[in-house]
């Protein structure tokens, strides 16, 4: 089974990690591990999750969110979540995570894009 | 001659692995596809599944010697709804209502949340869960799609 793809890349103070694919719990495992070693080499100020290419998010998705969203609070940072498809903002809607962590629209992400 | 009824419907039994999270979303995905749900509902009926059968994989069979299956049950009704039973024999939960409530996890190392029986609750049309210590779990639900829901 095709597993998530992951690609990070920091620019300056941002960590801006892509995820492409599928997550749930079997997922959620590589996810995480690829996304925290990037945070513990690059020590981001920010860091933007861009699910724009995540077609389908269970619970296994919101814990992995809120464990990145702790992560970067640990270390001074912040976590925001960049383009979600209307299938994750239902969920996240529904966990209430929308209103905990900032949602940026394709629009505002390219705008943070280009301030970075 | 007499027309005989027959109620639509499949069954299928895997191992608790997590590979098959997705295997089991998609095949119960693809059967209901022919009750014209909209994108919404399908894609809610995917959560549904990959919530039950992640808890079975996750839960049921924590510790045991030998990964136990999942069986999956979907029905038709004569009123075009979609009947799905999730069932492991596993450890089981002594207290339902404790687990249905948002955010309770036992397992919290794992990073689950405590959100997925809250979630397929919240999803569902119908919702039920049955459960006995060291028998297992049965969680139960119906989707109504498209013009049937209304």
């Amino acid at each position: 089974m095709e597993i998530a793809g992951v690609t990070c890349q920091k620019k300056d103070d941002t960590l801006w990690v892509v995820i492409d694919g599928d997550i749930d719990h079997h997922s959620a495992k590589y996810i995480r591990e690829t996304i925290d070693r990037e945070i513990f080499l690059a020590r981001p100020h920010a860091m933007v999750l861009e699910l724009s290419r995540v077609d389908f998010m269970d619970s296994s998705g919101l814990g992995l969110i809120l464990g990145r969203y702790t992560r970067m609070r640990e270390i001074g940072g912040v976590l925001k979540l960049s383009n979600p498809t209307p299938q994750t903002i239902k969920i996240l809607a529904l966990a209430g995570v929308d209103k905990l962590i900032p949602v940026l629209t394709a629009e505002k992400s390219q705008q943070e894009v280009a301030k970075s | 001659m007499k027309e005989r009824k027959v109620q639509n419907g499949f069954q299928l039994e895997f191992p608790a692995l997590s590979e098959n999270e997705a295997f089991a979303r998609q095949i119960v995905c693809a059967f209901a596809a022919r009750l014209d749900p909209t994108l919404e509902e399908l894609s809610d009926l995917r959560v549904v599944v990959s919530e039950a059968v992640t808890n079975c994989v996750v839960h049921a069979y924590k510790g045991a010697n030998k990964v136990g299956n999942i069986k999956i049950t979907v029905r038709v009704t004569g009123k075009g709804a979609l009947k799905v039973r999730i069932k492991d024999t596993g450890c089981g939960m002594a207290d339902v209502e404790r687990c249905m409530q948002p955010l309770y996890t036992t397992d919290p190392e794992g990073e689950r949340g405590g959100m997925g029986l809250p979630i397929m609750q919240s999803l569902s049309k119908k919702f039920a869960v049955k459960s006995k210590p060291g028998k297992g779990t049965t969680v139960a639900f119906e989707m109504l799609f498209g013009s049937s829901s209304t």
